[in-house]
């Protein structure tokens, strides 16, 4: 004990000066991750900016000013893209919201085989996007496809799911929904659990009902949950592109068309300035709309 | 009357989850089964007879054993991409949260702009061919690493916060250098998370269809995403071998599922609860 505490005391007396030349918290730390961040991801993005305001050919580029810029408003079908996306975005994330709620509600009560229906709701987002989205062109096939088929047993006659250029985003949409739900659902699920019981018994000897408990205790008391919900999916939602181009490339015509594939069709057709301005438009989009967004979520949060 | 009516509601969502979420897995996983005039009607239908195996064998040999080449590809690329991403983001994450200097506002600021904003796409391939990564396996190793930086620094940061401090500073007074100290006493205490990041982020990775379609052409390069979209136009006409396909690249993530969905869970809902 006492050759420990002599040979402890005099190391912690010269560490005093060590560790005020050197932390032990190394600021080199940060360094690999850095390096990586800043030259393939910091890097392109401020290149972007620049890019975004030429011509480009890959070798060399000619300073074109705004003018992709202005194509991108002027241009039909690229307004199209536009405002696709941001249907897309406010759809996909409304519904998992709604749904994924619903479920998380119904998996955290007392059902039968819980655990099963958690894994069959979850399962689909491990899913290769790609795969989902060749597998629902197919059931969604107008004439041959399950889905039709299922609904002419009902008596329904199908619509062209992907065909139908009125239909195409939503159809696509509602199959993200069913992969992205399962996400929403657990994220959901941890808020609930996370609620004590004890508002719920409180509650209850107030004589609320089961839909009252639930609108006043549960939804407020899960609200960082939605928050999570909304954000991720609407951020998902703006940013699609393999769901898209798996199952409608865009089609029929630009009907389903959104800035992610707007920006990879540009890119194939060699127009990269032209890319590249598609990306900065996704990128202003996304800080115009989610940072409000994400602020005013907060803040309601803080009053209350 | 309760009893009752949760037993109702639990045989309605059994019956409603098994057509919306098996019915589309049953799906494909009878396709796999089929012969090609069979898959055609594109029916929800018994096999006329098994031919999975010779399904199977026809995929992997295509275009010159192209899924196999690609199955070793995600494989590589999964396996070298988690491996340093998780050394790297553990080191931001607990230098991060250990340190208070006047930078950590910027670094914090750089790693929310990470998870929000979209990669710029073809200033980074004129960037990969001005290093000569391009089309390379790993050039795109280091873009994964990059673009999943942010979301593995968040996790680690989150939870070197419940390590206590007296943990480490025990290790410095006993002589311990900062590399000793991250490698030899924080690292192994990190398991639990570095246990979710690698199930999260290798699922992701694997999954990954966007970037290997823009950073690495070519079919000698091809992810197994990718087969599916090469494999796409060429099988228009041959549906069990497509599913086919789509049932083979499921089987790595299927098995992540059934063994570590408590971490993917966790990971995934990280921030849930504290927002």
């Amino acid at each position: 004990m006492t050759a420990i505490m002599q040979t402890g005391a005099p190391t912690a007396a010269k560490a005093v000066p060590v560790l005020k030349r050197r932390s032990p918290y190394p600021a080199w730390f940060f360094l690999p991750a850095a390096i990586i961040y800043g030259l393939l991801f910091l890097l392109p993005t401020l290149a972007s900016l620049y890019f975004s305001l030429t011509r480009w050919t890959l070798f060399n580029s000619t300073f074109i000013g705004l003018d992709n810029f202005a194509q991108f408003m002027r241009e039909p079908f690229l307004v199209k893209g536009l405002i696709n996306t941001v249907i897309y975005a406010v759809i996909t994330s409304g519904l998992k919201v709604v749904l994924g709620l619903a479920l998380a509600v119904l998996l955290t009560s007392q059902i039968a085989a819980r655990g099963y229906l958690r894994s069959v709701v979850f399962f689909p987002v491990l899913v290769s996007t790609v795969g989902v989205g060749i597998t629902f062109t197919v059931l969604m096939h107008p004439t041959q496809g399950m889905i039709n088929e299922g609904l002419a047993l009902l008596g329904i006659d199908g619509p062209g799911w992907l065909v139908d250029p009125n239909l195409a985003l939503f159809s696509v949409a509602l199959v993200d929904v069913w992969k992205g739900v399962g996400l929403a659902t657990v994220i959901y699920i941890a808020g609930i659990v996370a609620i004590p019981q004890d508002y719920y018994e409180a509650a209850r000897i107030d004589g609320s009902t089961i839909w009252q408990s639930f609108l006043y205790v549960t939804l407020p008391l899960c609200r960082p949950a939605t928050v999570t919900v909304i954000i991720l999916s609407f951020i998902g939602g703006l940013r699609t592109f393999d769901l898209i181009w798996a199952m409608t490339r865009g089609g029929p015509g630009f009907a389903s068309d959104t800035i992610a594939s707007v920006i990879y069709k540009q890119y194939q057709a060699g127009f990269y300035g032209l890319s590249t301005a598609g990306n900065v438009v996704l990128f202003v989009l996304i800080a115009v709309l989610v940072i409000p967004l994400t602020m005013w979520l907060n803040r309601r949060e803080g009053h209350e | 009357m309760t009893l009752i009516r949760r037993y109702w509601l639990s045989a309605l969502a059994i019956i409603f989850s098994g057509i919306v979420f098996l019915v589309p897995f049953s799906f494909i996983i009878l396709m796999a089964f089929k012969d090609r005039t069979q898959a055609q009607l594109l029916d929800f239908s018994w096999p006329q007879g098994m031919h999975l195996w010779s399904n199977i064998v026809e995929v992997v040999t295509t275009r010159n054993w192209m899924l196999l080449t690609a199955f070793i590809n995600s494989t590589i690329l999964t396996v070298a991409s988690v491996t340093l991403l998780v050394i790297f983001a553990a080191m931001v994450g607990f230098v991060l949260q250990r340190r208070k200097t006047r930078f950590n506002g910027l670094i914090e600021f750089l790693i929310l702009a990470g998870l929000m904003i979209p990669p710029a796409v073809v200033p980074t391939i004129w960037l990969l061919q001005g290093i000569g990564l391009f089309g390379k396996l790993h050039g795109m190793v280091l873009v994964e690493i990059a673009y999943s930086l942010p979301f593995s620094i968040l996790l680690y940061r989150a939870f070197i916060a419940t390590i206590p401090r007296e943990m480490d500073e025990a290790a410095i007074i006993d002589g311990a250098r900062p590399l000793d100290v991250f490698f030899r006493i924080v690292l192994p205490l990190l398991w639990p998370v570095t246990v979710t990041n690698i199930v999260v982020q290798s699922v992701a990775i694997f999954n990954d269809f966007t970037n290997p379609l823009y950073y690495l052409p070519g079919n000698a390069n091809a992810t197994v995403q990718l087969t599916l979209y090469n494999f796409q136009s060429q099988f228009q006409t041959s549906y069990n071998l497509l599913f086919t396909n789509i049932a083979l690249i499921t089987i790595p993530p299927l098995i992540v599922f059934l063994f570590f969905n408590r971490q993917i869970v966790a990971g995934m809902t990280a921030g849930a609860v504290k927002g």
